[in-house]
């Protein structure tokens, strides 16, 4: 059986007081007004991955109001027929912790158990805005195939912190430059092999299969010199610019995320709105392909608002896609209608909002 | 409790509070665990509380950063640099006392140290010139070392340092630093991800 959460229970979390679900392991369809709290779930869920979530809220944020006792989210997740109990909270002020079958463990233990897979409405401005957003767009890909990946970034992120102090207080040491930069290299080029192989997985995936959805080319590009010798030299020969500059203007947290709407040959940024999504969609599709070929079983979906941009026949097209594909999908949704096209076994739940606090329950 | 007025009470108790206090702030013990030990050598006092403020008495104001390595000692060379049988051509630089200590405590190395006092971090304000890397390079030349040990940690800045003094000894004697990978006793089921990586570069033919 495919990776799937059994149960799970939210305590404190945003807009819940206390709520649980009991869910099967087919797509999970959570339809209510605005404010009910069907986001929250779906973050609830993403929590269940390393990292802050599909909202990239500190741990602080995330504690219903006024209380401010904290929050818990548990959850019993199985694959293949093991079974694993998650329980991850924050006390008031301090950081997330996470246990898993009642042990302590650090967050990236998380991802060896969950690969959790997430679209979401912020996500719609994508192609059109910065290359930043496109890059944590790509990380997280590349992180769901290569759980290290979060350990190079943040490697390579420390030492550039710590090579742009001395670009900004003017030191002159080359030694001390040359350390940082071999590090930053070889941290670097590890983000760039694990961003080319997301690519190149994303890119066979949606080859190789039939769908609905427009295939996207995807291309690396930025100021990103490819392997580690070309990022060493890059530094060594960039520092004197990049002191002018205050800041490395070379490497992977340059680097950009090109994507071309195959078909039509057109740039995803001037594809329409809807198209744009469908290009989104196609990618996290093909993300979960991958992920399924690669690690026996597809990841968990959270596709938030999914339902918004499709016209009745891509939203068809979408549901027999995620249950050809057997993933557990969790999908929101403002009216029940949008996921009349689902088949029998999925989880229906509908959110409201009862005198403060967002009620679920099956429907 | 007759011939103390209520004002000195309230004052011996607040003494005794403050020591509390004060024993919380050390690593390792909350307040919970520094009130027992308060009350624990209370109860003991000819026999430990005294001693132990005697020998804290002696040590804070003898205690001094050996000449030679950095390590703590109460001369101006501490027993370590001493021993002339640990002159054998190795020094092991390490961050700090406490990492001097581990090494101690593993019994392994029968060279001598180099505490450096700290890891390069630009963001931190911590230079070269805050640690002691010009001294390592004398003493490489002064003791005829061979070979110079990098035992700093596996982080960002551990590394930087390791590259940086790596660099400063250059030419002068070898460089070699530990070797990351499967702990001793360790299952690998338990390992992260990033130390299984490091353990397969670093394998070895058997």
């Amino acid at each position: 059986m495919a990776l799937a959460i059994e149960t799970l229970t939210l305590s404190h979390f945003r807009s819940h007081r206390a709520a649980e679900l009991s869910v099967g392991p087919g797509p999970v369809a959570i339809h209510g007004p605005n404010g009910s709290g069907k986001t929250n779930v779906l973050e609830a869920v993403s929590l269940l991955s390393p990292g802050r979530g599909l909202r990239r809220a500190g741990p602080g944020e995330i504690a219903r109001r006024p209380e401010g006792v904290g929050w818990r989210v548990g959850a019993v997740v199985g694959r293949h027929g093991d079974r694993h109990a998650i329980d991850t909270r924050a006390e008031p002020g301090a950081t997330r912790t996470v246990r898993v079958d009642d042990k302590a463990v650090p967050q990236v233990a998380l991802g060896r158990i969950a690969r959790i897979v997430w679209l979401v409405p912020a996500m719609d401005r994508l192609w059109t805005e910065g290359a930043e957003g496109r890059r944590r767009f790509l990380d997280r890909i590349a992180l769901s195939f290569e759980p290290t990946h979060a350990e190079a970034a943040l490697a390579y992120e420390k030492a550039m912190r710590e090579r742009n102090r001395l670009l900004k207080d003017g030191a002159d040491d080359p030694a001390w430059y040359a350390a940082l930069e071999r590090q930053m290299a070889r941290s670097g080029a590890a983000v760039q092999d694990n961003r080319l192989h997301a690519v190149r997985r994303l890119t066979e995936a949606q080859a190789g299969a039939v769908t609905a959805f427009p295939a996207a080319g995807l291309s690396l590009t930025g100021d990103d010199p490819p392997g580690e010798e070309a990022l060493a030299a890059a530094f060594r020969n960039g520092r004197r610019t990049d002191m002018y500059a205050g800041r490395t203007l070379a490497g992977p947290h340059r680097a950009d995320l090109a994507a071309l709407w195959a078909e039509k040959g057109v740039e995803a940024r001037l594809a329409s709105t809807g198209e744009q999504k469908a290009l989104l969609l196609s990618l996290v599709l093909a993300n979960a392909r991958a992920l399924a070929e690669d690690l026996g079983t597809p990841p968990i979906l959270l596709l938030d608002e999914v339902a918004a941009h499709l016209d009745a026949g891509r939203r068809a097209a979408l549901y027999a896609e995620i249950e050809a594909l057997g993933a557990q999908a969790w999908m929101t949704g403002t009216g029940a209608e949008l996921f009349e096209a689902l088949r029998e076994g999925a989880t229906r739940v509908a959110a409201s909002e009862d005198g403060g606090a967002s009620l679920l329950r099956a429907a | 409790m007759t011939g103390f007025g209520h004002n000195s009470e309230d004052e011996a108790e607040g003494r005794i509070e403050a020591l509390a206090e004060m024993m919380a702030r050390l690593p390792g013990l909350g307040p919970r665990s520094a009130r027992r030990a308060v009350l624990h050598m209370l109860q003991r006092r000819d026999l430990l509380m005294t001693p132990l403020a005697d020998a804290m008495h002696d040590v804070a104001a003898a205690a001094r950063e050996c000449v030679q390595c950095g390590n703590l000692s109460t001369a101006e060379t501490c027993a370590i640099c001493r021993e002339e049988r640990r002159a054998n051509g190795e020094i092991c630089v390490v961050e700090d006392v406490a990492s001097l200590w581990a090494m101690e405590r593993a019994g392994a190395f029968r060279g001598r140290y180099h505490v450096l006092g700290g890891l390069l971090s630009a963001l931190d304000n911590v230079g070269p010139d805050d640690l002691r890397i010009p001294r390592l390079r004398g003493r490489i030349a002064d003791e005829g070392v061979r070979e110079v040990i990098l035992a700093l940690p596996a982080t960002v800045d551990g590394q930087t340092t390791a590259h940086y003094v790596a660099d400063a000894v250059e030419g002068s004697a070898t460089v070699s630093t530990l070797a990351q990978g499967v702990p001793v006793g360790g299952e690998l089921d338990y390992l992260d991800d990033g130390t299984i990586g490091a353990a397969l570069r670093a394998r070895r033919s058997l």
